[in-house]
């Protein structure tokens, strides 16, 4: 039911080929390619949804703030997996038959969407009353009191959190393999099954993700410095 | 061919529990390692010993270079090749989930012994606590209140993550659906059933952390 290639353990690879590497680097670059489309798609998505949900939460009447609440606490407490196999698998039955990576852009945006929507809505409550008693002193409108006060500051506040989980989303990427999206990992298991080079699949896949991930958890450590010495409105 | 979806649901609960049950082993084994290792962890951590603060900041950042799918893969194709060990699928999601969770709750109890008021520890050096009678009856005491909370929150996140494990082949809940999918073609009634599963198993617990955080932030 699983859409991966069947693999079996071997211990047949002797020696490691690197030339074997070398000599696919299109096919794993576009596996790249593939992996950081859909978790760069994944991540405007889930930032659209978030701000939106966080915003519409802040104005609207109660039926609606629950709806939104149901959403996060559904989202948030399913796998990614059954949401994904849902989607793909599930969906066609109303005859809504969606592509590996269709199905995968919505999948993350549901679950990415919910995570989102958490923490814009703490950064808009984080922001000091006081400056919004101001900007309305000033007149400004309901609008304008989003965009130049509230979402700068909110912006600002929630960046950490907001890296961390576009980081979070990017990782999650890997699970969507499961419906044959030819992603890092999903391309991995393809060449293992094809060329049985199980030694050398498993040692690019993994410096492929380092060369993603280290440098980004970097930055979130350097970010997460700098905000704490930037904290302003109070 | 079925009569309604609910007779359907009935007439798989059992090969689904059976399924479950597998689930609920590799999620009870992770918890429970993770909880006492991740304890182990973040008092070593917040204890500042050169050598062994390192090896375990080496530890934590490798942990989370890559997505714990790719260690789970790792550990399972690579492991029979490099050290010659067959672990069965089963083992070897327990394995790994208990290596990730052990850093998740490392990082949250390391997290809450070092937010304790600096006096806290002064205090009791003061007074002439060795460094164990320190932890066992000023800090952790202390620290358990702001730890329960986010730990709990990671528990909801491994029994998450035990459905990844379909994925190295481990006979669990999500198995046993296909399992019965492959029979019946009933894909959209049991994937649901089975989101309604995790949901059930999953919220409880969210639910429960959040009440016990805000209950405890005001006391």
């Amino acid at each position: 039911m699983t859409l991966y290639p069947m693999i079996w353990r071997t211990e047949l690879s002797v020696s490691f080929d690197g030339l074997f590497i070398l000599q696919h680097w299109q096919e794993f670059a576009l596996a790249v390619w593939v992996t950081l489309k859909i978790g760069l798609v994944a991540i405007a998505g889930a930032t659209l949804v978030g701000l939106f949900n966080a915003i519409v939460l802040r104005y609207a009447n109660k039926p609606v703030r629950l709806l939104i609440h149901g959403y996060t606490e559904v989202a948030r407490n399913t796998p990614l997996l059954i949401q994904l196999f849902v989607i793909y698998f599930g969906l066609p039955e109303f005859g809504i038959r969606l592509s590996g990576e269709v199905s995968a852009w919505i999948a993350m945006i549901f679950l990415g969407g919910a995570y989102l929507t958490e923490i814009f809505r703490s950064g808009l409550q984080a922001v000091a009353e006081s400056q919004l008693e101001s900007a309305r002193a000033l007149g400004l409108s309901r609008w304008q009191q989003l965009r130049y006060v509230l979402i700068p500051q909110a912006w600002s506040i929630s960046l950490p959190a907001l890296f961390a989980s576009y980081i979070f989303l990017l990782k999650e990427t890997t699970v969507v393999s499961a419906v044959a999206v030819p992603e890092i990992l999903y391309a991995t298991t393809n060449y293992i099954a094809l060329y049985y080079k199980t030694y050398e699949m498993l040692a690019l896949m993994t410096l492929l993700y380092v060369a993603i991930f280290v440098p980004l958890s970097l930055a979130l450590h350097r970010l997460e410095k700098r905000v704490q010495h930037a904290q302003f409105g109070y | 061919m079925h009569n309604s979806a609910i007779d359907f649901l009935m007439l798989s609960a059992p090969q689904l529990f059976r399924g479950l049950q597998q689930t609920v082993v590799i999620a009870a084994a992770a918890i429970v390692v993770s909880t006492f290792g991740g304890l182990l962890f973040g008092v070593l951590r917040s204890l500042n010993i050169p050598f062994i603060s390192g090896l375990l900041r080496l530890y934590l950042e490798l942990v989370r270079a890559v997505p714990l799918l790719v260690w789970l893969f790792v550990f399972f194709f690579g492991l029979p090749i490099a050290l010659g060990l067959d672990l069965s699928s089963i083992s070897c999601a327990i394995l790994v989930f208990s290596l990730w969770g052990i850093t998740e709750v490392g990082e949250v109890a390391r997290g809450a012994i070092q937010s304790l008021p600096r006096g806290q520890q002064e205090a009791g050096l003061a007074i002439g606590l060795s460094t164990p009678q320190l932890y066992r009856y000023i800090l952790l005491p202390q620290a358990l209140r702001r730890l329960i909370p986010p730990t709990m929150n990671v528990y909801t996140r491994l029994i998450k993550t035990t459905s990844l494990s379909v994925l190295i082949g481990v006979t669990e809940v999500i198995k046993s659906g296909q399992q019965i999918i492959e029979r019946t073609h009933e894909s959209l009634l049991i994937y649901s059933a089975l989101f309604v599963l995790y949901f059930l198993l999953c919220f409880p617990l969210s639910l429960l952390a959040r009440q016990l955080e805000s209950r405890w932030s005001h006391g």
